[in-house]
């Protein structure tokens, strides 16, 4: 077990958001798979349909994908919540975008009934103008959101940042000062994929993110050196497809490790990933996962 | 994968308002129920079942279909797959129903080719609105015993293909496949159910597809969290009790919306 921002979980790996968050049902199944917490795909203020397909393809080094923020809108997405959290003890976090402050926190408070255990903030999304990484990489914006959401609720709030800075430990910063409970980290790496064929950019929207094995020392080096600048915990994802590739993260200093792309190889990776992670802190004599958490950091 | 650049090398069609594009691009291992994306590049990528290796069959529905009626042989689109868990492949001397309403024969059209050349037994109830909407009726014809319905008599026995599911010993069938419109599938699903025939039932469903390979969730169904494009689009008829097949799906927004 572990507890990150006072939310226990049975084990460390989350859903990561945008991956089979869309429904409460999707949810509910990750949630059967072994996850140890869910994050739902990200709602907004209105209802959105995302950008065209090509939305998402398989490179040989990780998938690229620019959805576009497809959601229904708190309106309609409370409903999944409640239902997701009707039927499993695993929490349900709801990650949530705007365009502003307001939006946010009207997002934030039309989700509160469904009781999420915790809110994330996407201002990380780079393929979405006006939202995500547009907000993501202003640090008065960071700061001003968190704090305008921490004051709208009463569960903890997480920040979900973007790579896609000259330095992440300024934005990690800034939204520890705007008082989120914890920052996760990385939202996916700005990429694109011509087709040589014709010319055309293949996803519907030109560009998009990477994810995959591609951006995990990326992501290891991020979680990296947010744990050394921050107090409040990091929340590790990008590229985990293996329990090594997990307690990687966490020896980096990651608190829980959120899984997204790797559900294209099983869904069953949750319960994979955990049991991994338990069995490699029993070979190795660790008596918690806590002894592990930013491991990296004490050994030299 | 990235797309595959496919030119168009013949264009059948199939009735008004249904095509056949033949591709120069054959997807040699594509199992019979399994998709393909077909990207239109500028406009769209939608799935398709695929009606042949190199081939699909499309009706004309929105904006990439469209675009692509407006094609010619020698123009191009870009291909990715095959995606997708397709029909239980038959074996020799088995006894296969195929039950096609439609355009929803493009996937079957393969299955009931398979079942002719493996040694499978075929009998198919194939079903259109009208006459000159019957898609494949020469396939099926040739793979087995062939029922027509059509919804105003023009053809076959007027009325559905529950009509004459209806009055059928469904118990000689080894598995009974299904595609068509959903409406159509859900009362198929009520006879078969009935019959007690639900377990040796596959229905190849349709759902707002984004990312294709199982990752996103947009086509994920009720109550189980099943994704389309991944665990199915070919899935058994067990696993659609109670579901949400005939009564709701969700739009490009992820809001549920009625069949």
């Amino acid at each position: 077990m572990v507890t990150i921002t006072g939310i226990n979980f049975k084990n460390p790996t989350m859903l990561a958001s945008g991956i089979m968050g869309t429904t409460g049902a999707s949810l509910l199944r990750i949630a059967e798979c072994g996850a140890g917490g869910v994050v739902t795909k990200s709602i907004g203020p209105e209802p959105k349909a995302g950008h065209p397909n090509p939305s998402m393809i398989k490179l040989e080094c990780g998938f690229l994908n620019a959805m576009g923020l497809p959601n229904p809108s708190y309106n309609e997405f409370d409903n999944e919540i409640k239902l997701a959290r009707s039927g499993t003890d695993v929490p349900v976090i709801a990650s949530i975008f705007g365009g502003n402050a307001e939006d946010f926190v009207k997002v934030a408070e039309g989700l509160a009934d469904s009781e999420p255990a915790a809110f994330e903030l996407n201002v990380s999304c780079p393929h979405a103008e006006g939202y995500g990484a547009t907000i993501g990489t202003d640090t008065c914006m960071v700061e001003s959101i968190t704090a305008a959401v921490c004051d709208a609720v009463d569960v903890p709030v997480w920040v979900k940042l973007t790579p896609n800075v000259t330095d992440i430990k300024a934005i990690g910063k800034a939204a520890q000062d705007g008082g989120a409970d914890a920052v996760v980290a990385i939202n996916t790496l700005r990429g694109m994929a011509i087709d040589i064929n014709s010319g055309y950019p293949i996803l519907g929207n030109r560009f998009g993110g990477l994810s995959g094995s591609a951006v995990k020392p990326v992501a290891i080096k991020c979680v990296y050196d947010l744990y050394e600048a921050l107090a409040i915990p990091v929340i590790g994802v990008g590229g985990v497809s293996t329990w090594e590739d997990a307690v990687e993260m966490m020896m980096a200093g990651a608190s829980g490790v959120q899984i997204g792309s790797a559900v294209h190889e099983s869904v069953d990776i949750f319960s994979d990933i955990a049991s991994g992670i338990e069995l490699f802190l029993q070979d190795k004599g660790y008596s918690a996962v806590e002894d592990i958490i930013g491991l990296s950091h004490k050994v030299i | 994968m990235k797309p595959v650049d496919a030119k168009i090398v013949e264009i059948v069609e199939e009735s008004p308002s249904i095509r056949t594009f033949r591709f120069d691009v054959s997807f040699d291992d594509a199992l019979p129920g399994q998709f393909v994306m077909v990207w239109v590049r500028g406009v769209d990528e939608v799935p398709m079942g695929s009606s042949y290796l190199n081939g699909i069959t499309v009706q004309k529905v929105g904006d990439a279909t469209s675009k692509l009626f407006d094609m010619k042989v020698g123009d191009s689109v870009g291909l990715r797959g095959p995606f997708g868990k397709g029909f239980t492949l038959p074996k020799k001397d088995e006894h296969i129903l195929i039950i096609a309403g439609g355009v929803g024969a493009a996937p079957l059209g393969p299955l009931a080719d398979y079942a002719s050349e493996c040694g499978a037994k075929v009998t198919t109830i194939l079903g259109s609105r009208e006459c000159y909407e019957l898609v494949f009726e020469d396939r099926f014809s040739s793979a087995g015993e062939l029922h027509i319905t059509t919804d105003d008599g023009s053809a076959g026995t007027c009325g559905f293909v529950t009509t004459v599911l209806a009055d059928m010993d469904v118990s000689v069938y080894d598995r009974i496949c299904v595609c068509g419109p959903e409406i159509m599938m859900a009362n198929v699903m009520k006879v078969l159910q009935e019959k007690d025939a639900l377990d040796r039932s596959e229905f190849s469903m349709h759902r707002y597809f984004k990312c294709a390979i199982g990752v996103c969730g947009a086509c994920c169904m009720d109550p189980q969290g099943l994704r389309v494009c991944k665990d199915g689009p070919v899935l058994n008829g067990s696993l659609l009790i109670d579901s949400e097949l005939g009564d709701h799906k969700r739009n490009s927004s992820s809001q549920r919306v009625r069949v």
